[in-house]
């Protein structure tokens, strides 16, 4: 659009633009920067932003703790709780989608409430059912109470994604002879794979970042990265070399994972509220 | 802007025949549900009626009103019930308010829009344990911390916020990770307002405030319930940032119900105590759910 450019409000909107960013972004900055400076480093006041880097904050955390067996860990949880709530979520959101009924949006409502169901309120009874069936400290255990926290958001979103998929195109597949169950792998799941895919990106990210259950419900078998975190919080001296480095290891899969789907990852938080 | 649909309604999708086939795929989720939602919730009760402590089997028996009663008349109950709320609020309107601006300003057009954008959601990915142990140790650490050296360089004595101010520090924590959430939503929101309507308005002469109140944030209504209602849910049992950052402390300054529960009842093996605590828990989220729900519900397609 051919506007007079205005010059001053172009460089005031940038200078603000990239200033909030990098006010922002700057702990995460410093953390990836502190994992590369030694221990006197780290705490040298004024603290540097110009140093000599070194990979023993690296070396050290490796050494200390096998990062991999907590990655792992993380990993297996995210994918299982995340696979088996769409493997349960497809089927009840395609119902509530295309065969409402009258009860569709309290039972929409009832599910949504379940997720505000504090964790620490239940946290004993599932600590002892899970006890008594041998899950605790597993890595299936931890997999299901995340899969069960997440599963009311997995499918409601899956049910905004179905909504906009036309029905007559699930009917025209009918009409060729496709049985229900064709219907909704081969017709409506293609269709609305893009919603699938960010529905799964979020509940990937949420088991990953989970805390209260992983804390609690784990101890070393299946401890997740939150717990490689907290073991290096240690309270008796400030190692920031190798928290940063530890830190930075355990957020940076996530946080690029984040970056390249962010824009998938928006369509399914919105809920279809923002088209 | 497409009309808010109503299930029973919905064009979009007419009644298939049999019912049956409807209930079959519904109901795995809705029975795993119920019974993760009631189960836990029927064991908390009856152990919250309990005497039951693992580390003293002497004690055992039934409770009566008990454990509500000790919890209920404990000052700390009190402190940590308004703690909760004031997390929950003020997080709330930083976010919003702060999401709000931001979406507008990273809607216009500048140098490296693209990257500025990607640095302001990245908190929102980092867990939140991390998020905790950056801010207490290399930010806001009295003596190491970039900001404490900053408050040195221009001349400030540093403050040890999370002593001095343990409750406001915990909540600029958690505004940090749930700020990029609001930014995020909203942005798209913002973006999809039709510019030919924002053009129309400036034509009329309306100025950048009218149009920010008059266009704008009507848009941005739907946007911001999801926002509101998401960020509820999770802020109600903010847990890892308080165990990191201030244990609860000083006393219980920074303690919502959640870990006030968890450090009292838990850490003293009281699983009556613990269960009772739960229930107050429950029943306080469940109030806020009620009204939130039916509030945000109304402006979300269902």
């Amino acid at each position: 659009m051919a506007f007079k450019v205005n010059c001053g409000k172009q460089i005031a909107v940038t200078l603000l633009g990239w200033g909030v960013a990098l006010w922002v972004f700057f702990p995460i900055f410093w953390m990836f920067l502190t994992g590369f400076k030694s221990e006197v480093q780290a705490v040298s006041t004024p603290p540097q932003l110009f140093f000599k880097p070194t990979l023993s904050s690296y070396a050290e955390v490796f050494e200390r703790a096998n990062y991999w067996h907590f990655t792992i860990n993380t990993v297996l949880v995210s994918v299982i709780a995340t696979g088996v709530a769409l493997a349960l979520a497809v089927p009840a959101a395609y119902s509530m989608a295309f065969m409402p009924s009258k009860r569709t949006r309290s039972t929409l409502l009832w599910m949504l409430s379940t997720r505000m169901l504090p964790s620490v309120g239940v946290l004993v009874p599932i600590y002892l059912l899970a006890r008594n069936a041998h899950l605790l400290d597993t890595v299936l255990g931890l997999a299901i109470v995340d899969m069960l926290t997440n599963l009311p958001i997995v499918i409601w979103m899956l049910f905004t994604f179905f909504r906009e998929v036309p029905a007559p195109i699930l009917e025209a597949g009918r009409m060729d002879g496709a049985s229900r169950w064709q219907e909704m792998t081969m017709v409506l799941l293609p269709l609305a794979l893009p919603g699938i895919a960010s529905t799964a990106l979020l509940s990937l990210i949420l088991c990953w970042n989970e805390a209260f259950w992983s804390l609690n419900l784990t101890s070393s078998n299946a401890a997740p990265l939150t717990a490689f975190i907290a073991s290096f919080s240690s309270p008796e001296g400030l190692f920031f070399g190798k928290l940063s480095a530890a830190s930075t290891l355990a957020v940076a899969p996530i946080l690029v994972f984040g970056w390249f789907s962010q824009k998938q990852l928006v369509r399914g938080l919105t809920f279809g509220a923002v088209k | 802007m497409q009309a808010v649909l109503n299930t029973s309604a919905a064009p979009s999708a007419p009644a298939r025949k049999g019912k049956g086939a409807g209930f079959l795929l519904l109901s795995p989720a809705v029975f795993i549900l119920l019974v993760w939602s009631i189960v836990p919730l029927v064991m908390t009760l009856w152990y919250s009626l309990q005497n039951y402590n693992l580390v003293d089997p002497t004690l055992h028996g039934f409770a009566g009103i008990n454990n509500y009663w000790y919890l209920l008349t404990d000052p700390d109950f009190l402190q940590s019930l308004l703690n909760t709320l004031l997390l929950v609020a003020g997080v709330l309107v930083i976010s919003v308010g702060g999401g709000t601006l931001l979406a507008v300003l990273y809607d216009q057009d500048f140098f490296g829009r693209g990257i500025a954008r990607v640095l302001v959601i990245s908190p929102f990915f980092v867990m939140p344990t991390v998020s905790a142990l950056l801010w207490k140790n290399l930010m806001l650490h009295p003596i190491y911390g970039v900001y404490s050296a900053m408050m040195r360089a221009v001349g400030l004595t540093p403050i040890d916020w999370l002593s001095q101010y343990p409750l406001a520090t915990v909540m600029m924590i958690v505004s940090w990770e749930w700020l990029p959430f609001a930014v995020l939503i909203l942005l798209t929101a913002v973006q999809s307002l039709d510019g030919e309507q924002k053009e129309a308005a400036r034509m009329d002469g309306a100025g950048p405030i009218a149009r920010f109140r008059y266009i704008i944030l009507p848009h941005l209504s739907r946007a911001i319930s999801v926002v509101v209602m998401i960020e509820t849910i999770y802020l109600l049992t903010i847990f890892a940032e308080i165990s990191v950052t201030t244990a609860g402390g000083p006393g219980v300054a920074s303690s919502n119900l959640a870990f006030l529960i968890y450090s009292r009842a838990l850490l003293q093996f009281d699983v009556g105590g613990a269960s009772a605590g739960g229930v107050i828990a429950i029943v306080i989220a469940n109030i806020v759910a009620a009204f939130l729900v039916r509030a945000v519900a109304r402006n979300l397609e269902v």
